[in-house]
């Protein structure tokens, strides 16, 4: 198990335990990733890693420890403040596409949040399928393309970290291709990525490191190195 | 003209004329319920409010303040009386509802009809509880204009132009703004919309102001036609609660469109049965409730 420390993190978290309502969910997770980089979060549902990224977003009743992003500490931040002050993009576990808003409305809402966002044509070019349906209301878009747009949406706020929830859950093959496309193209950008996956071939060629995560808390660290040396390991916390 | 097609065209203008009541009032607690999924009963008497301080501008600050010369007239008033009801408002959402959002709706229905009878209360203490005229209806406004088939009072032809322009800006305001476009994604998922990075409390607090604001300033335009009384918002708002029913709950079309027919169908009932005029619009809402229990322009079923 490494544990190796970053000489400069761009996110950090040390201890941190959440709880929705008087239920404790995150029992003292550490992880830290490097600008650039991409880790992703392993294990079962219900682990806790959804919450995780939650966690740092903001949207649990109750949260404890550090979140250190930028070397600046968010776990006191009111959540409304957490997305422009750290310049995150979330991209939730049930895409979070509104249904009463149209798709180019969808796209512009969350507030700008950094500079050298990428332009509306950006986007369009990196998800052509998005540019036909612009019009069409959230509700009626495949699950594809709410995928699709759910990803374009934080990219257009100038986000640097994005934090992306099972986006690979219950998509065509060729679909998930396609994001694992995006996702090599944003990496090679310079984004700071932390992937929630369920999908581990799609994850595996992508991340630099692996966090396994079971009861609220990070059972291993695999690094991309050692995963063909990990992989019964890696299936035996990744079996159901 | 047919004396017949005559009558009705003027009792029509004249339902219109109420209905412009009925859209601005149930447009503003559809903004109101879409968003914070709160039943603003104090509504009527927000409404109620706006009158009075029209009332109270034009009569009684002057003499409160020593200045017998001062009459802060209609037009000012048609500003300053909104904004005063929407601070008012604001203050309502801020330190009283905001504390009942996680709890059963019931309980924020049951404060707004607290603060009725409060306000009310004040207000009947205070000023004559059988109505006072408005005496600032400004001379631009008086005298009657030549509609070809009624002679119809200026004045009130300047309040349906007037709410209309009102109720069709709120409308594209929220249908097809940005800012419209936060306060509807805000209605499904706040959660989310605060994670993107928006003040959703603060926009919440803000919407319930213009919500309320959008109750003053019908308030204000009602001064110079009805007179101002403590009691004129809770007869009212028996008729906005049967419009929003109708019109189907939170929706901001549903709420103008319905408002403004029901009005019409009102005054045009007066011309074939005066007697029915009154009960038309909850028969038509009893109707509604059976055949289309989430109004005319309800989305949910």
């Amino acid at each position: 198990m490494s544990t190796q420390t970053l000489t400069k993190p761009m996110l950090k978290i040390e201890g941190l335990h959440a709880w929705y309502g008087e239920s404790h969910v995150l029992h003292g997770i550490n992880l830290e990733l490097a600008e650039g980089q991409l880790i992703t979060l392993l294990g079962r549902n219900g682990a806790g890693r959804s919450t995780t990224l939650r966690s740092i977003m903001g949207m649990v009743d109750r949260r404890e420890g550090s979140i250190l992003i930028n070397r600046e500490e968010f776990i006191t931040k009111p959540a409304h403040r957490i997305s422009p002050d750290a310049r995150i993009g979330f991209c939730p576990e049930e895409r979070g596409i509104f249904a009463s808003l149209s798709v180019e409305e969808n796209l512009m809402l969350p507030p700008t949040v950094g500079e050298n966002a990428m332009s509306v044509e950006e986007l369009f070019e990196m998800f052509p399928n998005l540019a036909n349906v612009r019009k069409r209301m959230g509700t009626r878009l495949s699950g594809g393309e709410q995928q699709m747009l759910a990803i374009a949406r934080i990219l257009r706020t100038g986000a640097r970290l994005l934090l992306l929830d099972e986006i690979t859950e219950g998509l065509a093959p060729v679909i998930v291709k396609t994001l694992g496309r995006v996702i090599r193209d944003l990496k090679s950008r310079g984004y700071t990525i932390v992937l929630v996956e369920q999908n581990f071939r799609f994850a595996a060629p992508l991340a630099d490191r692996h966090y396994v995560i079971e009861h609220g808390e990070v059972i291993d660290v695999i690094e991309a190195a050692e995963v063909e040396a990990s992989m019964d390991r890696l299936n035996h916390y990744l079996s159901v | 003209m047919d004396p017949m097609i005559r009558l009705i065209l003027a009792q029509g203008m004249l339902g219109l004329n109420n209905g412009v009541f009925y859209a601005m009032l149930s447009l503003g607690l559809a903004v109101i319920f879409g968003l914070l999924n709160v039943v603003n009963f104090a509504h009527g008497a927000l409404y109620m409010l706006g009158a009075f301080l029209a009332l109270i501008l034009y009569s009684n600050l002057g003499p409160w303040l020593g200045i017998d010369a001062l009459h802060i007239g209609f037009w000012p008033a048609l500003v300053l009386a909104p904004l005063m009801v929407a601070a008012f408002g604001m203050l309502i959402e801020r330190f009283l509802l905001r504390r009942l959002y996680k709890l059963d709706p019931i309980y924020s229905l049951l404060l707004t009809f607290g603060i009725t009878l409060v306000l009310q209360g004040v207000f009947i203490n205070f000023f004559n509880a059988s109505g006072t005229p408005y005496p600032g209806m400004p001379d631009s406004l008086k005298g009657v204009v030549n509609l070809g088939f009624m002679m119809f009072p200026k004045y009130r032809l300047f309040v349906i132009v007037f709410s209309i322009i009102v109720c069709f800006g709120t409308w594209f305001i929220i249908e097809r703004t940005h800012i419209g476009a936060r306060l509807r994604a805000g209605t499904e998922n706040p959660e989310l919309v605060k994670a993107f990075g928006i003040n959703v409390p603060l926009m919440v607090m803000l919407t319930f102001g213009f919500g309320t604001g959008l109750a003053g300033l019908a308030g204000v335009l009602a001064a110079p036609i009805y007179s101002v009384s403590p009691l004129m918002g809770a007869n009212l708002i028996i008729v906005i609660f049967a419009v929003v029913v109708i019109g189907g709950m939170g929706s901001i079309l549903g709420a103008v469109v319905t408002g403004f027919s029901l009005g019409l169908i009102e005054g045009i009932t007066k011309v074939f049965y005066a007697p029915a005029s009154n009960t038309v619009i909850f028969l038509l809402m009893v109707i509604v409730l059976l055949v289309r229990p989430q109004g005319l322009f309800g989305k949910h079923g």
